[in-house]
């Protein structure tokens, strides 16, 4: 275990003078620093005076840079000089708060603290609360508060919703806020400063301090820290500069890299070279599959037998914990995994970092590389592997970036309103409230600033009686108002309906993956769980199917309740690719460099031979456009006619733009037939002539790229929308309006799914306006479509569309055709599907099939 | 498979399918009508089941009872029927027809003016749906027909029954399609849901273990525009 370099102060290379330290710091601290040769550091001694100072703070250091000792070292220092509590002494509440996004990070802290709180002899209890802690240990530590509490956002919004939080939280100092810019987004974030502000409202004088890797914007963050009621004001900022630049490379293989796909099966005997010429390689990759398929391919190469792992979140839990367990202690050589351990966690001696796949977001990649080094002095090593040639194109841009520390995190967007429902309804379970306060309290919370007072009139009015406009349930009120004019629950049910609801992650429903013996099916007796798969992925399945999960292939074996029966499958393909997991968008900032790259012939130098050889064909086939520009190409093939651009943005964002694109070419009587989407391009493929209705101006780029698709058409699509439907079903369930579960009776996905869909028809077609449905569309844009990112490409590209009609297929085009008939947009055609089953009964009694 | 086959073809072709020799029209809206009788048959209405959840502190949109009526409007205006069946949970629990707002009371009263309405006695609304007229009844023989609440547990020709709410599932090019159904062998039927907030269980679930005789089973899903007949070959369980 690595702990020191997350504590310690090895080098401390601008350590101030020893007069400001020796003011700031009791004895017991100094003598530990020198006992062990080291120094405070200049920005921990910085954020020191500041808080001490009763200021907030935003510490913005790298990794290894000793932050968590930065952020505890007021606590401690302040914990130092209280001492003990004296027998018969009065309740103590706790005295500094600590958040972290990860359960995990929360353990970890609990480790490496306690071993310099150990060393000075510091009288410090330090405990963490999370979702597994067990329930006497909570109340314990409601009746003794330890001194230091290590938890996580949906435990903040369960202490908050407490009768007892004023008694519990009175003695609160600090709150130290952990890899922040990762807290703060999603409504996660949202709830979060919605607690954080109800803290400020229970301690007057509370100090924030938040730890976070580089940002983009770190005013957002100063501001997010601080009460903004009145706006504006911003913690104070603390910057360390990155330490020694990483070593990235880009693999340069001898293999050919592929088109399309995303597997990178061609390097795979350089990765495993790689791995035998390092001690300890950490592999990411950006999805379960992909992972999955990885550790599938490294094994069947593995003559040497290196332990290598699988870690990725569908694992069941004690299985990562062995993996981590033996990352720790060095017993691994390579560990193949995906974001659940992305944060910054300490993970054994790691001394090689290799990224499989795009790395999406350049600031992904900062996180990811710092992985393999804590200490910040010493350089990190990385190997980027892409998949295929446009994951080149993007590596080398994540690369450039990673180098001028160009990075960024998905902007801050305004407060969602069923989180916001969620609070005041937690609010209410802790004591009565005034309309008045509590809205007054809610601005201060940083998404929250820009609310008005109609919007959170609404907003209690939906807690209340489910703010319809036929109001029929006052008798059925969760909160009523008293005569004094305060809101408050209208019985202890509610209050115990809440608890149980808290929180704003809702999962897919997951089904248990469990062993059994093969052929025995779902009458077969149960061995040990796998982990979880999303239903959705199992429903597709056929007994007999076979699939990677685990490390392994596995055949299905059908569904019981709750469970999914596998087997040991007998043949070594698996038949089902297997599930998606998570997918990232491109930044907008590494779009635009790809783009940049694209357009300038002298940066090719700068990529393998067969790639930059794949854009000189195409700048001679068809053209490369300029960074500013939208290429659209157009060309038949087979019977049909294609029209493929190349906007950078994101399949989300293409998607979109795929979907609108269609209803216009409807229109335009192209009689479009389909269209898919990748990171990269859009292709929309019709029996019209794309080229020919062009050249005759039936049809006019311009219009059809119009920013004003995103007006009526997309309103129009929406509203039909399965996606909305699921939106709707997470808003509803965060907002409160259906229960995630029972007291005792967890209800299965399928339930929750059919329920929230029926009411959503209903709702829409009665209250189109209700504040919900307008929470879901806000949710939709942002979260699912990517309107913003579809927005801001449509206004930049107006007037710079170049269109070039081919008589074939051009090189960069052969990527995204390689991917129709692989991709769908799941969901929409359910009728033909219907349509078709029906037809193949039919013509097989006829035996025409 | 032949009667399945027969059965298919006609219904996919929109024309009537028989049950027990009754003709019967499956209308994608939910409801099923026997011309030859002049009778509509409609199951598992569950009029109030939002004030119902509203009671428990799950304050779900109050227009379910709104949507449900209107939907049941139309039906009647397009078959003009002579006689109406309603197959029980007309209402979501006892007190629902008390507690629905007169406005929805006179909307009801005035479809069933002009005809016969049988309300049938279901699990969740034993007694007589209280201020409304029509007849409540446990059972209802009709020409070869036999309307009840719950289906029996072993095959009964004739035999026209909801309480368990159909739907069935396919997955066609890897994708799944689930949707409520009409189940019917040719010789019984057991209607889909009607009502707004009705969830749904799947015809392969061991609650249906017995009734149908399997081969020539088909479940009539219900679509956007139509109905579509899918044989039990195709069904897939969840």
């Amino acid at each position: 275990m690595n702990d020191q370099s997350r504590i310690s102060n090895r080098k401390a290379k601008q350590a101030p003078s020893g007069m400001e330290a020796a003011a700031l710091l009791p004895k017991p601290f100094l003598d530990w620093f020198r006992e062990r040769g080291w120094a405070p550091r200049a920005h921990q001694i910085e954020l020191l005076a500041t808080v001490q100072g009763g200021n907030s703070a935003l510490l913005i250091a790298p990794t290894g840079a000793g932050k968590t000792l930065a952020g505890f070292l007021p606590t401690l220092t302040d914990l130092a000089v209280r001492g003990k509590r004296k027998p018969g002494e009065a309740f103590r509440g706790i005295h500094t708060l600590y958040i972290s996004p990860l359960k995990a990070l929360a353990v970890d802290i609990e480790r490496n603290l306690g071993k310099p709180v150990e060393e000075i002899g510091l009288p410090v209890t330090i405990e963490t609360r999370t979702g597994d802690t067990p329930q006497h240990k909570r109340t314990r530590q409601k009746q003794a508060p330890p001194d230091v509490l290590l938890t996580t956002p949906e435990q903040l919004a369960l202490l908050i919703a407490s009768q007892d939080a004023p008694r519990f939280f009175k003695d609160l100092r600090f709150v130290v806020l952990d890899e922040l810019h990762s807290l703060v987004i999603s409504k996660r974030g949202h709830l979060l400063s919605l607690g954080l502000a109800r803290l400020r409202a229970l301690v007057p004088g509370l100090r924030m301090i938040g730890l976070s890797a580089t940002v983009a914007e770190p005013d957002e963050l100063r501001r997010w820290l601080v009460g903004q009621n009145p706006p504006g004001r911003m913690a104070e900022l603390m910057t360390v500069a990155g330490g020694a630049k990483p070593d990235i490379s880009i693999l340069d293989s001898a293999e050919r890299v592929p088109w399309a796909g995303h597997q990178a099966r061609y390097a795979i005997p350089e990765i495993y070279q790689a791995i035998k010429a390092h001690r300890t390689t950490l592999l990411f990759v950006n999805t379960r599959s992909q992972a999955e398929l990885l550790f599938s391919a490294l094994w069947q190469v593995n003559e040497d037998s290196l332990p290598i792992a699988l870690h990725h979140g569908s694992l069941d839990a004690t299985q990562r914990r062995k993996v981590e367990k033996a990352m720790a202690g060095n017993a691994l050589r390579a560990v193949v995994a995906t974001s659940t351990l992305d944060l910054g966690i300490d993970w054994g001696d790691v001394d090689l970092v290799i990224h499989v796949g795009a790395p999406k977001g350049a600031s992904r990649l900062a996180q990811r590389i710092g992985r393999s080094n804590h200490r910040m002095d010493e350089p990190s090593k990385a190997i980027l592997i892409p998949s295929n040639r446009f994951e080149v194109l993007e590596c080398r841009a994540a690369l450039d970036a990673n180098y001028l520390g160009a990075q960024d995190t998905p902007p801050l967007v305004d407060g969602a309103l069923d989180v916001l429902s969620q609070h005041v309804l937690g609010t209410a379970c802790a004591a009565s409230f005034s309309a008045d306060e509590l809205f007054e309290e809610v601005r201060g919370a940083a998404p929250y600033a820009r609310l008005d007072r109609p919007t959170f009139d609404r907003v209690v009015d939906f807690v209340a009686t489910g703010g319809y406009a036929l109001r029929s349930y006052e008798r059925y009120a969760r909160i009523r108002l008293t005569k004094e004019g305060r809101w408050r629950v209208s019985n202890p049910h509610v209050a115990q309906q809440y608890r149980l609801n808290v929180g704003t992650i809702i999962e897919q429903p997951m089904l248990n993956i469990r062993y059994v013996r093969a052929g025995r099916g779902t009458a077969a007796r149960g061995g040990p769980t796998l982990g979880k798969i999303e239903e959705y992925f199992l429903e597709s399945m056929v007994v007999g199917d076979t699939f990677l999960f685990a490390g392994k292939t596995l055949r299905f074996e059908g569904i019981r309740e709750n469970e999914a029966y596998v087997s040991n499958a007998a043949s070594f393909d698996p038949k089902v690719p297997i599930y998606a997991g998570g997918k990232f968008p491109l930044t907008t900032y590494l779009a635009d460099q790809v783009r940049g790259m694209l357009a300038d012939p002298a940066k090719w130098k700068l990529l393998p031979d067969q790639v930059a050889d794949w854009l000189r064909i195409q700048a001679d086939k068809s053209m490369l456009p300029g960074r500013r520009d939208l290429l659209v190409e157009t060309f038949p093939r087979g019977q049909r006619y294609y029209m493929v651009c190349y906007p950078f943005e994101g399949r989300l964002a293409h998607q979109t733009l795929g979907m609108l694109l269609t209803r216009r070419l409807e229109r335009a009587g192209a009689r479009p037939l389909g269209y898919v989407a990748t990171d990269y391009s859009l292709a929309v493929w019709a029996f019209g002539d794309f080229s020919h209705l062009l050249k005759t101006r039936k049809l006019s780029l311009a219009k059809l790229f119009d920013e004003d698709m995103l007006g009526d058409d997309l309103e129009a699509w929406l509203a039909e929308s399965w996606l909305l439907k699921r939106t709707f079903r997470n808003c509803a369930i965060i907002g409160g309006l259906i229960e995630k579960r029972y007291p005792g009776q967890e209800k299965t996905g399928r339930q929750v799914t059919v329920s929230a869909d029926l009411i959503y028809d209903v709702l829409r077609t009665h209250e189109p306006d209700h504040i919900l449905l307008q929470a879901t569309r806000a949710d939709a844009a942002t979260t699912l479509l990517d309107v913003r990112r579809l927005s801001e490409m449509l206004s930049r590209i107006k007037g710079r569309i170049v269109h070039k009609a081919l008589d074939r297929i051009s090189p960069l085009a052969v990527p995204i055709m390689l991917e129709i008939g692989k991709e769908s947009v799941a969901g929409e055609a359910n009728e033909s599907l219907l349509g078709e089953a029906v037809d193949s009964l039919i013509e097989e009694a006829m035996g025409t099939a | 498979m032949t009667a399945a086959i027969a059965a298919i073809r006609s219904a996919a072709a929109g024309d009537a399918i028989t049950i027990a020799g009754e003709r019967a029209l499956c209308d994608r809206r939910g409801v099923v009508f026997f011309p030859d009788l002049g009778l509509l048959a409609v199951s598992d209405l569950h009029l109030e089941k939002g004030s119902a959840m509203a009671r428990r502190g799950q304050l779900v949109p109050p227009y379910d009872s709104a949507a449900t009526l209107l939907m049941l409007q139309a039906v009647i205006a397009d078959h003009r029927p002579k006689t109406v069946v309603s197959l029980g949970d007309s209402f979501h629990d006892g007190g629902g027809a008390g507690r629905m707002p007169d406005v929805f009371r006179d909307q009801l009263a005035g479809m069933m003016s002009g005809r016969d309405w049988f309300w049938i006695a279901g699990n969740h609304d034993p007694e007589a749906p209280a201020g409304l007229p029509g007849e409540t009844v446990r059972e209802l023989a009709v020409g070869s027909l036999l309307f009840r609440h719950e289906p029996s547990a072993r095959p009964v020709e004739g035999e026209i029954a909801g309480h368990l709410h159909p739907c069935a599932r396919i997955v066609q090019r890897g994708r799944s399609v689930r949707r409520r159904c009409f189940a019917s062998d040719g010789l019984r039927m057991i209607l889909p849901a009607f009502g707004a907030y009705t969830g749904s269980l799947n015809v392969l679930d061991r609650a249906y273990r017995g009734m149908f005789r399997w081969e020539a089973f088909v479940a009539y899903m219900i679509g956007k525009e139509r109905v579509y007949p899918i044989a039990a070959s195709m069904l897939r369980p969840g």
